[in-house]
């Protein structure tokens, strides 16, 4: 029954569709024809949308029932939670007692202590190492992988590095605590080829803390980053590398002038994920460093839940907190936009 | 294709140079964990008389078979629920394409960006408000929510791309939306579908802000909230920790090894596409 229904409704619209055509051309000759045949493949459509429409009053309903639940479960704990987050910055309250509107001072507070708005100029050098070494080498390494490592070396090579990445990063900043500690494995090193003096507590030093932190951040990427744009680079033509070759360019040329630009896309992919890494960085800080020492290495994130969990300041910790949303979008939105004009 | 000798040293230098980077840290913990316990061993050194007895002390002084049950249980809660509703989304948005449907989609990628620390304060007062703080469910609600962004857009990347004539035909033959979906385009949806749970169940057994606000006991936590528990109580001794720590990581070191390609690929994909 429903396949003829169907059918009859088709047949019944383009009728329909032809007939209008046909009243409203009351026109000169040539140009009906010019339309008709102009409008053909968009009666074709027609009927196909005249069909939907028909029970679809009843099927956008249903479409919408299917949405339902998703949008339900963002709103309740991603969006309600975010307004609450601005509403929150308005507000001086310790958690308990009465909220007290207090407009932009909560901002002013963030901006104008420096260890709070250290934490914003933190976040930005621990860019430097979750996201720009990381990419950087990734880009050196996979093109390695894909120019002498093609075998069972690259594939091994692949699986290794990409083993931290997979594993909590709790653990990784527990396992890296132990190795950056004095009597770990660095250190151990350090004076084994002889550089002894140099030998700290780096993540208890006050210049060398957020290094050694960003470090720990190269460790867990760099695997992610080195297999994403090697799986961009095996897409590439070969013929590219061959007429390159023939031309005489070495690995560095070829890296240079053919790999990177023909990239750009994987690279900007790179960028946003491990931009995002470090800017809403956490859990790597919070287990190997805790912000410390003083606020060498505190980032928004940990500076948020401190200034919330500890200090029962919820107003500054949501004024960071906004700022911190509002930054990742300033900084990804322009990486998205460029990787766009590039596609 | 001639590569220069020079090159090919150089390259696969740096290649088993990074590699050695990479496998080191796990071999200097693997042996820390087996010197004596509350001893500090040097970083890389085979110790006499190998502790095997620290794994079982630290499996049992972190009670990991609560643990385990714990993290089991919310990753069972959390996966299914998450991939049902998303691809039932996914399939709306990016087959059906429902009116608002553009609108949708934006609502939900604006959360890809979103980082946790920006909604952790209020997710705290909102679940004391509701009475689910310290359950699993304060666990288990908000990921199945925050991990909608990137679900419902995974999947409607696979539905937009299913081409629509399937549809219709199952349409002519007198099919409701339901049995579209659930007899026709669902088994087709199976490959993204499988990597889409894979990468939540890793997401969720590694989840740490979320159990370290939001549950006080580490044993109702999640694997890596009460890593971060033990570490708290066993900061000083080394050996112990490395041990627990081994005990933690071992599960997803083992589903990576058994499902690398399809994690690997997922990781990829999903970034690609986010």
């Amino acid at each position: 029954m429903l396949p003829g229904c169907l059918r009859q409704s088709k047949k019944n619209t383009s009728v329909n569709s032809l007939s209008s055509e046909g009243g409203s051309g009351a026109t000169p000759a040539p140009s009906v024809t010019k339309m008709t045949s102009e409008i053909r493949p968009a009666t074709s459509v027609t009927p196909r949308q005249a069909s939907a429409n028909k029970g679809g009053r009843r099927e956008h309903i249903i479409g919408w029932l299917f949405v339902i639940p998703a949008l339900l479960m963002y709103a309740s704990f991603v969006l309600l939670p975010l307004l609450m987050s601005v509403q929150y910055s308005f507000f001086r309250w310790n958690g308990i007692g009465a909220m007290t509107w207090v407009g932009l001072d909560n901002y002013a507070t963030v901006l104008d202590d420096p260890d709070l708005l250290g934490t914003v100029f933190n976040a930005f050098r621990l860019v430097v190492f979750f996201s720009f070494i990381p990419v950087s080498l990734g880009l050196v390494v996979a093109s390695i992988m894909h120019r002498m490592a093609t075998g069972r070396l690259g594939e091994i090579a692949r699986t290794v590095l990409f083993l931290p990445q997979v594993i909590p990063l709790v653990a990784a900043g527990i396992i890296w605590g132990w190795l950056l500690a004095l009597p770990g494995l660095i250190n151990e090193i350090l004076r084994a080829i002889g550089f002894g003096e140099v030998t700290r507590a780096w993540l208890g030093d006050f210049d060398w803390a957020l290094p050694a932190v960003g470090f720990i951040g190269i460790w867990v990427l760099l695997g992610f980053c080195t297999v994403l744009l090697w799986t961009g680079m095996t897409k590439l033509d070969p013929a590219l590398f061959e007429s390159a070759r023939i031309d005489g360019a070495s690995w560095f040329t070829e890296f240079t002038r053919i790999t990177v630009p023909l990239l750009r896309n994987e690279i900007g992919v790179c960028l946003t994920v491990t931009v995002i890494a470090a800017l809403a960085a956490f859990d790597i800080v919070y287990v190997s460093t805790a912000g410390g020492p003083g606020n060498s290495t505190a980032v928004p994130g940990i500076q948020i839940y401190i200034l919330a969990f500890t200090e029962q300041r919820i107003g500054p910790a949501s004024a960071l907190a906004v700022i911190l949303m509002l930054l990742v979008l300033i900084v990804i939105l322009p990486i998205q936009r460029l990787n766009r004009e590039a596609t | 294709m001639r590569i220069d000798r020079g090159e090919l040293v150089a390259g696969r230098a740096l290649l088993l140079g990074l590699m050695a980077i990479t496998i080191l840290p796990f071999i200097s913990i693997f042996m820390t964990a087996l010197h004596p316990s509350g001893t500090v061993p040097r970083g890389l050194e085979w110790p006499a008389d190998p502790q095997w007895g620290n794994f079982i002390e630290a499996f049992n002084v972190a009670n990991m078979t609560a643990l385990l049950g714990s993290s089991a249980f919310i990753v069972l809660a959390v996966v299914p629920a998450a991939l049902i509703i998303s691809t039932m989304a996914g399939f709306a948005i990016g087959h059906l394409r429902i009116p608002g449907s553009r609108l949708l989609l934006g609502l939900f990628v604006f959360g890809l960006t979103l980082p946790f620390g920006g909604i952790i304060v209020p997710l705290y007062y909102l679940e004391r408000a509701i009475g689910i703080y310290n359950t699993r469910l304060a666990i288990v609600l908000p990921l199945i929510g925050l991990y909608m962004p990137f679900a419902v857009f995974w999947m409607r990347a696979h539905f937009v791309n299913m081409p629509a004539e399937i549809s219709e035909a199952a349409r002519v033959d007198g099919a409701t939306i339901w049995d579209l979906f659930w007899r026709i385009q669902l088994p087709l949806a199976r490959a993204p579908i499988t990597s889409l749970g894979i990468l939540m169940s890793v997401w969720t057994w590694n989840q740490f802000l979320l159990a370290l606000v939001l549950v006080e006991d580490p044993a109702e936590r999640t694997m890596a909230g009460a890593l971060g528990a033990f570490q708290g109580h066993y900061a000083t001794n080394v050996p112990l920790l490395c041990a627990g720590t081994i005990l933690i990581l071992l599960p997803t070191l083992i589903v990576f090894i058994l499902f690398q390609r399809q994690i690997i690929a997922a990781l990829l994909q999903g970034s690609v596409k986010g």
